[in-house]
């Protein structure tokens, strides 16, 4: 339903009268040149950015506002370093550009944006881009950049030459916006184009065009900024043999350590404050049955979910730093000879990487890769990754049955072990999969690797802040939708059938039917029927079961406190249950969205069919063998 | 322009492809010994004959390793960066 905002409107409207012709404007430029952030600020929304290449892999329009209120929709595009694509995001561009895109005219104008630090090298682009005869305006991003390093450039002989209009911006600070609303508004094209001092080269390979670009650039008085000094200096650290694994591990390990020690204050907050409101709303309702609908079924179940919101804020906090300070890309570097092992290529890191905080812009993300067979193995396993949707019964689970230890003194207390185990766990199940899909159905030559490395820069305050916004949005958003509505179906379920006026014992309930039903099928994992209603609902989404448990429980045992349901699980599960259900959900590929998007990017049932059985299979497998195992040494 | 870029790197003449330039070396690009489609994206990201490659850092055991070349860095593996010929030293 959230998609449909206006159709009434739209329906209802006469299409607004077009007051120039050009109203669709593409955004174009090579990788990682800052094409989304422009966009970002242009329309105010919040597509997604990062410090590496590769990040957009579809097209995405957005109305931008022009003088006199007018509106012109802005596209923004993979980036590309050519218009002969090799991957399905830059086929996305190509057929965009060309009019080929289904239920898309041709854009009328196109905004080329060129990192202008390195403006030769980008300038490449301009040749096919410029040839396609559209009005553009080259945008030269990263000016900040460009005259703190000591570069420069002559807009106005940059334009002659071209024989289109240049500005010089900076899209991450706003900085130079004012001529690209002109350009948008239409100002800068009520005279015919000038013909380009420069004739774009005919024959347009590469060397051509690079000769073309060293040409435009000279004329244009550009002067290559000095070398990124602080990059090269952090390389020498980050890339050293020695220090820069152990830098990676010490990363991965604060993250960890910080998702319980920090996060843990503000979670007991949460929990508190969410308590006393459900029992001051509780208190305002007389009628038992309603009073327990809101308080067990609403603010206990959708409540227990609401709690994890700090630790993945703080996950996210961390993604965010990695990702927009351009340290993935050399994360993606050191992994690869890894990757290579198990049959994957580099290319496959930086998806596997995004799936951490969620399988599904992860597995878009796989566009980026040319070779399909890479492909779809890379689709097929980046579920196995540990989403962030895991974290809450992850943490629930961790913080009932494993003891509050130091293991390395203050570092790395047992808990944040266990919880960095269960992703390693995942990962590994990631490498087992793609090396068995790698040696048989999958099998492919060693792909060839090549990325680019982005120079560091400072995460700003400001986007750090809006990712943090959007992903406290998403999740909450989630809380009051799926998990509310489960919640309550499941409050309804357990409150049926009515006899003489009074609900049955859970037990006796339809819930507590189905889950008996169930049981026989995972009592050998040591799950009881709570845990398999728990399952059944987190088919959903995987953050559901703890929304399920919070309802079930909160009927049960209704005069709990804030940690009831810690301790309810306690005296419901033994530990070598507890581990089961962890290393259940590290496998088991419980999230609809996943299973969409998988069938979409695959075209067809066929890979998502066989990825919900193989992972389920193991999820079983493995639980049952960890339930045996610890039950038998302890 | 590119020469100037990396004038720190010292012209290494021996070198016949990538891989046996050392850091703090440079060579100049002859030709990529590649099939087509990766030839046409090594050239997109910078390696055209004619231009200065310096090896930068690499991954821990040295593959893949990072070569910068007008401009930029690029990460490459062992088995690519052999197949980049160089320009033989003049007689």
């Amino acid at each position: 339903m959230s998609d449909c905002h206006g159709c009434s409107v739209a329906t209802l409207l006469p299409p607004p009268p077009i007051p120039t012709r050009r109203h669709i404007v593409a955004i174009v430029g090579p990788p990682n040149s800052g094409k989304s952030t422009l966009f970002n600020r242009l329309t105010g929304l919040r597509q997604k950015v990062a410090n590496f290449p590769g990040v957009t892999v579809e097209h995405r329009m957005g109305k931008v506002k022009v003088e006199g209120g007018r509106e012109v929709f802005a596209i923004d595009l993979p980036g590309v370093y050519s218009l002969e694509p090799r991957t399905e995001d830059e086929r996305v561009t190509h057929d965009v550009l060309l009019g080929q895109m289904k239920d898309l005219p041709k854009p009328d104008a196109v905004l080329l944006i060129l990192d202008s630090t390195n403006l030769a090298r980008h300038l490449v682009l301009a040749a096919p881009v410029l040839s396609l005869g559209l009005p553009t305006l080259v945008v030269l991003n990263m000016a900040d950049d460009l005259s703190r390093r000591g570069g420069g450039v002559d807009v106005a002989e940059l334009a002659m030459q071209l024989g289109s209009p240049v500005a010089l911006v900076s899209a991450s600070r706003g900085e130079g916006f004012d001529k690209v609303f002109q350009f948008l508004s239409g100002a800068t094209h009520t005279a015919p184009r000038a013909a380009p001092l420069m004739q774009l080269p005919v024959i347009q390979d590469v060397p051509k065009c690079r000769a073309w670009a060293a040409n435009v650039g000279t004329k244009g008085k550009y002067q290559a900024p000095a070398p990124p000094h602080w990059t090269r200096r952090l390389d020498a650290v980050f890339l050293h043999p020695v220090a820069g694994p152990l830098i990676f591990i010490v990363v991965v390990l604060a993250v960890f350590q910080s998702i319980f020690f920090w996060a843990q204050p503000a979670m007991v907050l949460l929990q508190n404050a969410i308590l006393t409101t459900g029992t001051w709303v509780g208190s305002l309702i007389s009628y038992p049955i309603l009073r327990s609908l809101v308080v067990d079924g609403v603010f206990k179940g959708v409540g227990s979910v609401v709690v994890f919101l700090p630790q993945i804020l703080i996950l996210f906090l961390f993604i965010g730093i990695l990702e927009d300070s351009g340290y993935l890309a050399r994360a993606a570097l050191i992994a690869d000879r890894t990757m290579a092992r198990f049959g994957l290529q580099g290319k496959s890191f930086i998806p596997l990487l995004s799936a951490y905080a969620c399988a599904v812009p992860a597995i878009m993300a796989t566009r980026t890769i040319e070779n399909k067979r890479d492909r779809i193995a890379t689709i097929l396993i980046a579920p196995f990754m540990t989403c962030s949707a895991r974290l809450a019964p992850y943490t629930l689970l961790i913080a009932a049955f494993i003891p509050k230890r130091q293991l390395l003194g203050p570092f790395l207390g047992l808990q944040a072990a266990v919880l960095l185990g269960l992703y390693i766990l995942g990962f590994l199940a990631a490498l087992f999969t793609a090396r068995l899909l790698k040696s048989t159905i999958l099998k492919s030559k060693r792909s060839s690797f090549m990325l680019e490395m982005p120079p560091y820069r400072w995460p700003t305050f400001r986007s750090l802040g809006l990712r943090l916004v959007d992903r406290s949005k998403v999740f909450l958003r989630r809380a009051g939708t799926v998990i509310l509505a489960v919640a309550i179906i499941v409050w309804v379920l357990a409150n049926l059938p009515v006899h003489n006026g009074q609900p049955p014992q859970i037990g006796q309930s339809i819930v507590g039917m189905i889950g008996h039903a169930v049981e026989p099928a995972i009592k050998p994992l040591g799950f009881n029927w709570k845990i398999g209603i728990g399952l059944i609902t987190s088919l959903a989404a995987r953050e559901v079961i703890v929304g399920t448990l919070g309802t079930i429980y909160g009927i049960d045992k209704p005069s709990e406190t804030s940690e009831g349901l810690q301790h309810a699980l306690q005296q419901d599960l033994t530990l070598g249950g507890a581990v089961a259900l962890m290393v259940f959900f590290a496998f088991a590929m419980q999230c609809m969205s996943t299973v969409a998007v998988v069938k979409r990017e695959t075209g067809g049932w066929r890979w998502p069919i066989i990825q919900f059985a193989y992972m389920l299979g193991m999820a079983y497998v493995c639980a049952f063998a960890a339930n045996k195992l610890i039950t038998l040494w302890l | 322009m590119a020469v100037k870029k990396n004038r720190q790197a010292k012209h290494n003449p021996e070198a016949t492809n990538l891989m046996e330039l050392k850091h703090g070396e440079s060579g100049i690009l002859d030709r990529l010994d590649l099939p087509e489609d990766d030839a046409r994206r090594l050239m997109e990201l910078g390696f055209l004959p004619g231009h200065a490659i310096t090896p930068g850092h690499s991954a821990p055991g040295g593959d893949p390793r990072v070569f910068r070349v007008d401009g930029s860095e690029v990460a490459l593996r062992r088995d690519t960066a052999r197949r980049l010929i160089l320009r033989a030293a003049k007689v």
